[in-house]
C-alpha cells in the first residue's frame, strides 16, 4: 500500500505534539510495509530511513516575530497578538494572506506531486495540509484520510475561533472519506462543530516510545535537592492553561515553600506569564527555561517530581505520556484526550485551581503517592505503542482503499 | 449427610468524602457529605437496604417459616449496624425479627472491620468486645464464633481467638493450606486447644456470590436443583458445605432480575428432598462434628482475589504507609480519653479505606473500582492523608490540653 502523506511539521523541526505524532505513525507504518511519500512545505533537511521525503520548495517567508505564526499551532488568539502588535495595519493584513496563501500554495504544489507520484490513500495532519489533502484528491481520485491533531477551537481556547482556519478544516473534515482524531474528546468535538457522522471517524490514540525517555542521567533521589519540582511543560498559550498552573502555585507555595515550579515553553504568553509570577509574589520559586528540546527535554521530564498538565482543551496529550515514559507522576487536565487512556494518573479539571493545588501538595508532600503513580505508571505506558496505533491507521485504511490493495494486520 | 452452613457477611463502612488540604484545620466531619451525593454513606445504605437487605431479609423470614429446619448465620460490622439504625432502621428491624426466630446465629467481628489484628492485639480485642457489647444491645444475643476482616487468618488469631472464649473460627478453604484436603470437615487450628476451625468452601459459594450471573458461565443459569444435585454428590466425603459470602450477594451483586432471590426461595425446598442433608449454623456444625486433623495457616490467609492474602490492602505503599500512621497515633488517641477522637480514629481503621487505595488491577478497571467512591486509588489515598492529618491536628489539640 503506497500513502502520499501531507505533514506541515517533522522532528527535530517540531514545535510540539504534531512533529512527534507525524514521527511514530509514519515510522510505525513504514514498519508494517506501509510505503509512505511524506509532503514537507519546506526543506527540513530530514534524513529518516523510512520515509521518502518530498519538499514542496514553496519560497520561504520572512521571518522575526512573523515566524511564529509559521507553527503548528497558529490560533486567533496568538494571531491577534501578532495582528496588534504590528504597528503597519495594512502589514498584518498582509501577513495574514502570506499564511492562508502559503497553505493554498501548498496545495497546489500537492496537486501536481499527486498527479506525479504513485499512491493509494491520501493522509493529511490538521487543517495547514487540509487543501493540500483535497487537492490531491481531486487529481488523484484516491481515497482521503483527514487526521485531526487539534481543532481551531482548541487551539483558540474557545474564544474568537478563527473563521478562515474554521473553514479550511470544515472543509477538510467533510471532503474525507475517513476522518482519523486523536481521542474521543475530540470526536464529539468534531462532530459537534464540523457536523460529520460520527460512524466517518476513527479514533486513534497517539503513543510513545518509552526507550527514547529511559536515559538515567538524574535521579529524583538525590539527596543534596530536598526541595521539589513541578514542571508545566507546553506553549505558553491559553488553551495549555499555564496561568491557572501559576494560580495552583501559589497557593501551593502558601502550604510548602519547598517547592519549585518549572515553566517549559514559549508562546503569545510569554510576558504575561512572567508578570503574573511577580505579581502572586512567587517569581522566586517559578523558574523559566524557554523551549526545550533533545536531552533538556528528557533532563527536565525526569528531573521533575511531578509533571502537571493543566489544558483548558487538549486533544491528546503526547507530552503526559512522555513525563509516564520519564517514571514522573502526572497531574492531567480531564480536559485531555489522554485521559481518556491512562489509569495511573491524578486528574483535575482545568479551572479547578483548589484540586490541582490539593492534588500537587499531595504529591509533593507525600512520597508514597508518587512512588505508586511512578512505578504503575511506567508499566501502563508500554500498552501505548506507536504499533498499536499504526494498527489502527491501516484498519482505516483498508476500509477506504481499493480491496486489492489492502495490508493484513 | 452434609450440613449447609451459610454465613453471610452484612458491612459498609463509613467512606470518607472527598477532602482537600485546603479543609485541614477547618472541616473534622470526613464522613458525612453534605452534597448528599449518590456515594454518600447515606445514599449507599439506603439503597442496598432497599436493593438488598430488606428484600432478602423478607425471604429469609419466609423461608424460616416455611421450613423451621432452615439455619442461617450473620456477621455485622458495627459500622453497618450504626448506619442502618440511622438510614434504614426498616433493614434493621427485619435483621432484628429474623435473629428472633432463632433459626439465626450472629458471629462476633471486629466492631469497625479493620485490619487491627495484624498492627494492636490490644485494639483488636478492644474492637472485638465493643462488637460483642452492639451485638447484645441490638440483638440481645451473644456470638460464640468468630470471623475476622475479610476472613483474615492466621495461627496466631485463632489461638487468641480461643483465649477470648469463642468455639469457632472461620477463614477461607484455601489449597495451599489444605494440601488435598477438603474444605468440608471440621479442623482445629494449629497451636489451639478447643477452638475449632470453619473453612469456606470458596468453588460452590463463588458458584453462587460471584457466578450465578455470568452468562459466560458453562453452568449458567444456575438453579436451586443443579446446584443441590452438586451438594449431594459430596455426601460421604463431607461433613459440612459452609457457604459463606457477603449479603449484598442478593440483590445487589446478583440484581435481582437475574433470578437470585427465586434461587434462594427454591434452595431449601431443593435441599431437604435429600433426607441425609441438613442446614445447620456454625456453632451447629462445632457441636456435631469432631476435628479431622489440625491445620497449619502461617502465613495471613483471606477470602479475596485471586491470591487470597492481605495484597489487596497493604499491597502498595501508600496503603502501607496510610495504616502505619494510623496505628502510630494508638497509645496518644487512647491517652486522649475523647470519644469522638476515638471514634473518628476507629472509623479510620475501616478496611475499606485501604481496599480503595489498591492499584493492583486498576489498569485492568475491575470489580475493584466498581465499589470505590474514587475515581481512583490516588483520589482515595489523598482524601485519606489530609483527613489523617486533620485528625492528628485534633489529636495534638487535645494533647496539649490534658
Amino acid at each position: 500500500m503506497k500513502v502520499l502523506m501531507f505533514g506541515w511539521e517533522f522532528p527535530p523541526h517540531n514545535s510540539g505534539g504534531l512533529g512527534t505524532a507525524c514521527y511514530g505513525i509514519t515510522k510505525a507504518l513504514s514498519e508494517k510495509g506501509v510505503e509512505i511519500n511524506f509532503v514537507l512545505p519546506r526543506n527540513f533537511g530530514i534524513e529518516e530511513k523510512f520515509l521518502n521525503v518530498i519538499y514542496t520548495r514553496l519560497p520561504k517567508i520572512k521571518m522575526n516575530e512573523v515566524d511564529s505564526l509559521l507553527i503548528a499551532y497558529l490560533n486567533s488568539m496568538s494571531y491577534r497578538k501578532v495582528f496588534l502588535s504590528i504597528e503597519d495595519r495594512k502589514n498584518a493584513e498582509n501577513y495574514c494572506g502570506d499564511l492562508i496563501q502559503e497553505v493554498y500554495r501548498y496545495a497546489q504544489v500537492a496537486k501536481e506531486i499527486a498527479s506525479e507520484v504513485e499512491h493509494d490513500i491520501i493522509h493529511t495532519h490538521d487543517w495547514m495540509t487540509f487543501p493540500s489533502g483535497i487537492e490531491a484528491r481531486r487529481a488523484s481520485k484516491k481515497p482521503l484520510l483527514s487526521h485531526v491533531h487539534s481543532t481551531e477551537y482548541d487551539r483558540s481556547g474557545g474564544h474568537g475561533v478563527n473563521p478562515i482556519v474554521f473553514e479550511i478544516e470544515k472543509n477538510g473534515i467533510q471532503e474525507a472519506d475517513r476522518v482519523l482524531t486523536v481521542s474521543n474528546f475530540t470526536k464529539n468535538k468534531i462532530i459537534d462543530n464540523y457536523h460529520v457522522e460520527s460512524s466517518k471517524i476513527d479514533i486513534i490514540y497517539n503513543a510513545i516510545n518509552k526507550s527514547d525517555f529511559n536515559n538515567a542521567c538524574f535521579s529524583k533521589n538525590d539527596n543534596f535537592r530536598k526541595t521539589k519540582i513541578v514542571l508545566f511543560l507546553g506553549r505558553l498559550t491559553l488553551h495549555k492553561g499555564p496561568d491557572n498552573f501559576l494560580k495552583a502555585a501559589k497557593k501551593v507555595l502558601d502550604k510548602n515553600k519547598k517547592v519549585i515550579f518549572v515553566i517549559s515553553g514559549s508562546g503569545d504568553m510569554n510576558n504575561q506569564i512572567i508578570e503574573q509570577a511577580a505579581d502572586l509574589g512567587i517569581a522566586d520559586r517559578v523558574l523559566f527555561t524557554g523551549f526545550l528540546r533533545g536531552g533538556d527535554l528528557k533532563n527536565i521530564y525526569k528531573i521533575a517530581d511531578l509533571y502537571v498538565m493543566p489544558s483548558v482543551s487538549e486533544p491528546f496529550g503526547i507530552t503526559s505520556l512522555e513525563a509516564v515514559a520519564s517514571g514522573t507522576p502526572v497531574l492531567i487536565s480531564k480536559q485531555s484526550g489522554v485521559s481518556e487512556i491512562l489509569n495511573h494518573c491524578l486528574r483535575v479539571d482545568f479551572w479547578d485551581i483548589d484540586d490541582m493545588a490539593n492534588k500537587i501538595l499531595s504529591v509533593v508532600n507525600y512520597d508514597e503517592l508518587g512512588e505508586c503513580l511512578s512505578s504503575n505508571g511506567l508499566s501502563e505506558v508500554d500498552k501505548f505503542t506507536w504499533d498499536n496505533a499504526a494498527d489502527e491507521i491501516i484498519k482505516s485504511y483498508n476500509a477506504v482503499v481499493n480491496p486489492n490493495k489492502r495490508i493484513a494486520i | 449427610m452434609p450440613s449447609i452452613c451459610f454465613y453471610f457477611q452484612v458491612h459498609q463502612p463509613y467512606r470518607i468524602k472527598k477532602y482537600s488540604v485546603f479543609d485541614i484545620g477547618q472541616d473534622h466531619k470526613y464522613f458525612d457529605d453534605e452534597n448528599l451525593n449518590e456515594k454518600c454513606n447515606r445514599a449507599v445504605i439506603k439503597k442496598v437496604a432497599q436493593k438488598c437487605y430488606i428484600p432478602t431479609t423478607k425471604v429469609l423470614l419466609d423461608l424460616v417459616h416455611r421450613h423451621p429446619e432452615f439455619k442461617i448465620s450473620f456477621s455485622f460490622s458495627g459500622t453497618v449496624l450504626e448506619q442502618l439504625e440511622e438510614y434504614s432502621p426498616e433493614a434493621l428491624e427485619l435483621f432484628q425479627r429474623l435473629v428472633r426466630t432463632g433459626n439465626v446465629e450472629i458471629l462476633d467481628e471486629t466492631y469497625y472491620h479493620s485490619l487491627s489484628f495484624f498492627y494492636s492485639d490490644e485494639e483488636f480485642v478492644r474492637q472485638v468486645k465493643m462488637h460483642r457489647e452492639k451485638v447484645k444491645k441490638l440483638f440481645n444475643y451473644k456470638p460464640k464464633v468468630f470471623r475476622n476482616t475479610e476472613l483474615s487468618y492466621n495461627n496466631e488469631l485463632g489461638v487468641l481467638v480461643e483465649k477470648l472464649g469463642y468455639d469457632g473460627i472461620i477463614t477461607e478453604g484455601w489449597e495451599r493450606y489444605m494440601g488435598d484436603r477438603s474444605p468440608n470437615f471440621v479442623y482445629r487450628p494449629k497451636g489451639a486447644n478447643k477452638i475449632k476451625l470453619l473453612l469456606k468452601n470458596y468453588k460452590l459459594s463463588d458458584d453462587v456470590a460471584f457466578r450465578f450471573s455470568n452468562k459466560g458461565w458453562a453452568e449458567y443459569p444456575l438453579y436451586a436443583s443443579k446446584f443441590t444435585q452438586w451438594i449431594n454428590s459430596i455426601n460421604g466425603s463431607g461433613q459440612t458445605i459452609n457457604l459463606f459470602m457477603d449479603y449484598e450477594t442478593f440483590g445487589e451483586h446478583q440484581w435481582e432480575d437475574s433470578g437470585i432471590f427465586n434461587f434462594l426461595r427454591a434452595l431449601p425446598t431443593e435441599v431437604l428432598k435429600h433426607p441425609d442433608n441438613n442446614f445447620k449454623t456454625p456453632s451447629e456444625v462445632i457441636a456435631s462434628y469432631d476435628c479431622v486433623d489440625d491445620m497449619d495457616i502461617h502465613n495471613v490467609l483471606t477470602w479475596a482475589d485471586t491470591e487470597r492474602d492481605l495484597s489487596a490492602w497493604t499491597g502498595n505503599s501508600m496503603q502501607k504507609s496510610s495504616l502505619k500512621k494510623i496505628y502510630e497515633l494508638e497509645e496518644d488517641v487512647i491517652n486522649s480519653e475523647d470519644i469522638s477522637i476515638q471514634e473518628d480514629w476507629r472509623k479510620l481503621q475501616t478496611s475499606d479505606h485501604f481496599y480503595y487505595m489498591c492499584t493492583k488491577w486498576f489498569s485492568d478497571g475491575d470489580v475493584h473500582k466498581y465499589f470505590s467512591p474514587y475515581d481512583s486509588p490516588y483520589e482515595a489515598f489523598i482524601s485519606f492523608i489530609n483527613v489523617l492529618n486533620d485528625f492528628r491536628f485534633r489529636l495534638d489539640v487535645v494533647k496539649s490540653n490534658l
